[in-house]
């Protein structure tokens, strides 16, 4: 799998560009990441990706949207607002996360 | 004498009580199996009722008669498990002490779960396959539709037998062509996956068949709501999509009993040991079938494997001895594709789905991925083996484990290429790529040991409660990539969206 630089520092990730280590992300490259594919990080966009990050360490697996929304408390309309057209994929490539496993 | 209560006596309850029950005699082991009714369904048959293949006597027989002598079976609701104190409590005001609980059961389609799905439409244009009373109702829907839009749709993942709503859609094509009302009939695939399937190879194999079927595909829909008046399914990202009659999956969830004990995630799924399906909070608590967490389809076959593999642990455990079987996620499923074809897909938590050949000696071997004759008549001879084979626990000539022999593997999309090792990542032990193997598979009825490691949670993963309260966001210093400088790719892979 490749290593690529991002905000300076080389990051591993999965052929996709998703990071594939939760130790490699500080909020310096989630916010690199957003600007990437074109968000602007406010507030709004970093509550649900402090979430996805403090979620995930002890599921070992990304939430899925219905996961941040009831676990959370975060409107999923809000989340289409904030991460247009795929939120789950993109809060997770934000978050330095594997996407959620849409399952099999 | 130990106590083993099985919750849910489906597909995975009835087989450990069977395969149990047949090794261990009563009075070395007291079995109690506690089900809501006393119909067993052959939910892969609801599948075929719309139309006019099975009815409802084809898949429904009485659930005792399925559960061997020797095992008690209690029919009443399930109120709450106490894992701390070991006690299930029933509906009905009695308790159950158990020593080892298994928890089978299941998962099933809550269509209250969307706004609008039970609206004044429900039952007249707007139906669902994943219960009796769903299919029955849809076979009558089918019978009276002329032509129109007819919509097939995924609610949510995941969703048991995820390619059973594909296979509607294969042989509704096939029917609306037999009845010469296809050219009247726009059919379409909404999903909330990316593609047509989750896995890539499948996945680019399935949306050719529904290309070539002339099946719109809408990718990526996640739904917020169905407008009854309009007759439209409306997205959370604005999109609509109107219907003239729209089969539906709903919302796949565990039962409220499960979320009542605080044993269960927000779709009352209890997470679970991918190898060992020991509940991660009680490890008394092993979850077998569809409602548990393994990262793998929920499917009969899989209750099945992993039900073999539990049992061989059970079996070792009681006699004092190591438990050293671990499931691989093998799952096997043939796929209904219309016109007296199907296709089967084979594969585990670390390969894929992939074309080939599934050797079966005498039989085979079935191609995978492809449509054949072979394979529609192993699809209609599974509910044949399902009554006699299956449920009361003698051997399946179809090995547990997953073997790749016959498979044409291609590079780049293991499942375990595009996952990030984790603490609970399935399979660590398996290679990332894993080498063709020539030698032909001979079908074994014990489970196959994997390497000792992977039968136990793997390192590094804390037990969480489910249901236990997320633990605060704390910002962290990150560490950089220790890859070799002189590979390191100077600009950064961007995601297509
Ligand atoms: C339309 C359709 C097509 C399918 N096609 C296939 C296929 O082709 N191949 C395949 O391998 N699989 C297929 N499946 C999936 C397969 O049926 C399931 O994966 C399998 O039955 C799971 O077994 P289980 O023991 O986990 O749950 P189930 O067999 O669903 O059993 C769960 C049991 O628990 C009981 N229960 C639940 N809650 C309570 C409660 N509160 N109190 C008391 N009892 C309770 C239920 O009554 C039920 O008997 C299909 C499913 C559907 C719906």
């Amino acid at each position: 799998m490749p290593t690529t630089m991002i905000a300076g520092r080389p990051i591993d990730v999965n052929s996709e560009g998703f990071l594939t280590s939760y130790d490699q992300w500080d909020e310096a490259l989630g916010a690199t990441l957003a600007g990437l594919i074109g968000i602007e990080m406010t507030q709004a966009h970093w509550a649900p990706i402090r979430f996805l990050r403090a979620d995930y360490p002890a599921r070992g697996e990304t939430a899925t949207l219905r996961r941040v929304s009831q676990v959370g408390g975060f409107a999923i309309k809000d989340l289409f607002a904030l991460f247009p057209g795929k939120p789950a994929k993109k809060m997770s490539y934000i978050a330095g996360l594997p996407k959620p496993k849409g399952c099999v | 004498m130990q106590r083993l209560v099985i919750l849910g006596g489906g597909t995975a309850g009835t087989v450990v009580a069977n395969k149990l029950r047949a090794v261990l005699g009563r009075h070395e082991l007291h079995i109690t199996v506690v089900d809501r009714d006393d119909a067993h369904h052959y939910q892969p048959g609801y599948l075929f009722m719309p139309f006019g293949i099975y009815n409802t006597s084809d898949i429904v027989r009485s659930r005792h008669k399925f559960i061997t002598d020797g095992v008690d079976l209690v029919l009443t609701e399930i109120d709450r498990v106490d894992p701390t104190y070991k006690t299930v409590h029933l509906a009905d005001g009695r308790t159950l002490s158990y020593d080892v609980l298994v928890v089978a059961t299941g998962v099933a389609p809550r269509p209250d779960a969307t706004p609008g799905m039970q609206g004044s439409e429900w039952g007249n244009s707007i139906h669902e396959f994943y219960s009796l009373d769903g299919a029955q109702k849809l076979t009558e829907a089918m019978r009276r539709f002329r032509g129109g839009r007819l919509v097939v749709h995924i609610t949510e993942m995941p969703i048991k037998c995820p390619v059973a709503p594909m296979e509607f859609t294969f042989l509704a094509d096939d029917w609306l062509r037999k009845h010469r009302i296809r050219d009247r009939t726009d059919l379409t695939y909404v999903t909330p996956l990316d593609g047509a399937f989750t896995k890539p190879v499948a996945s680019r194999e399935l949306a050719t068949a529904l290309t070539d079927r002339q099946v719109g595909l809408e990718t990526d829909f996640a739904v917020e709501s169905i407008d009854n008046d309009a007759k439209e399914l409306v997205g959370f990202d604005g999109r609509r999509i109107g219907f003239d009659l729209l089969v539906t999956v709903p919302l796949n969830m565990g039962p409220d009993y499960i979320a009542r004990s605080g044993m269960g995630d927000e779709l009352n799924l209890v997470p679970c040991d991918q190898h060992t399906m020991a509940s991660l909070a009680h490890p008394d608590v092993f979850v077998l079938g569809d409602g548990g967490t393994l990262q793998t389809s929920k499917a009969g076959s899989v209750a099945h494997f992993s039900a073999e593999v539990f049992v061989a642990n059970f079996l070792a455990t009681f006699r004092g001895q190591p438990a050293t079987h671990g499931f691989d996620g093998h799952a096997n499923c043939f796929i209904e594709s219309g016109n007296g074809k199907g296709m089967l897909l084979d594969f585990n938590y670390a390969t894929e789905p992939f074309t080939g050949e599934f050797p079966l000696p005498v039989v085979g071997p079935f191609k995978l991925l492809k449509e054949t004759r072979l394979n529609h008549l192993g699809k209609l001879a599974f509910r044949w083996v399902y009554w006699n084979l299956l449920l009361p626990g003698r051997p399946i000539p179809l090995p547990g484990a997953m073997s790749l022999a016959g498979k044409r593997v291609e590079d780049d999309v293991s499942a375990a290429a595009t996952g990030m090792p984790t603490a609970v990542a399935p399979a660590s032990p398996t290679p990332t790529r894993p080498a063709p193997v020539t030698k032909p598979a001979r079908p074994r009825l014990e489970t196959k040991p994997l390497v000792t490691t992977s039968a136990k949670p793997a390192a590094g993963a804390p037990a969480r409660k489910a249901g236990a309260p997320v633990p605060a966001y704390e910002s962290r210093t990150a560490v950089n990539s220790t890859a070799d400088p002189a590979v390191i790719l100077p600009d950064p892979i961007i995601p297509k969206f």
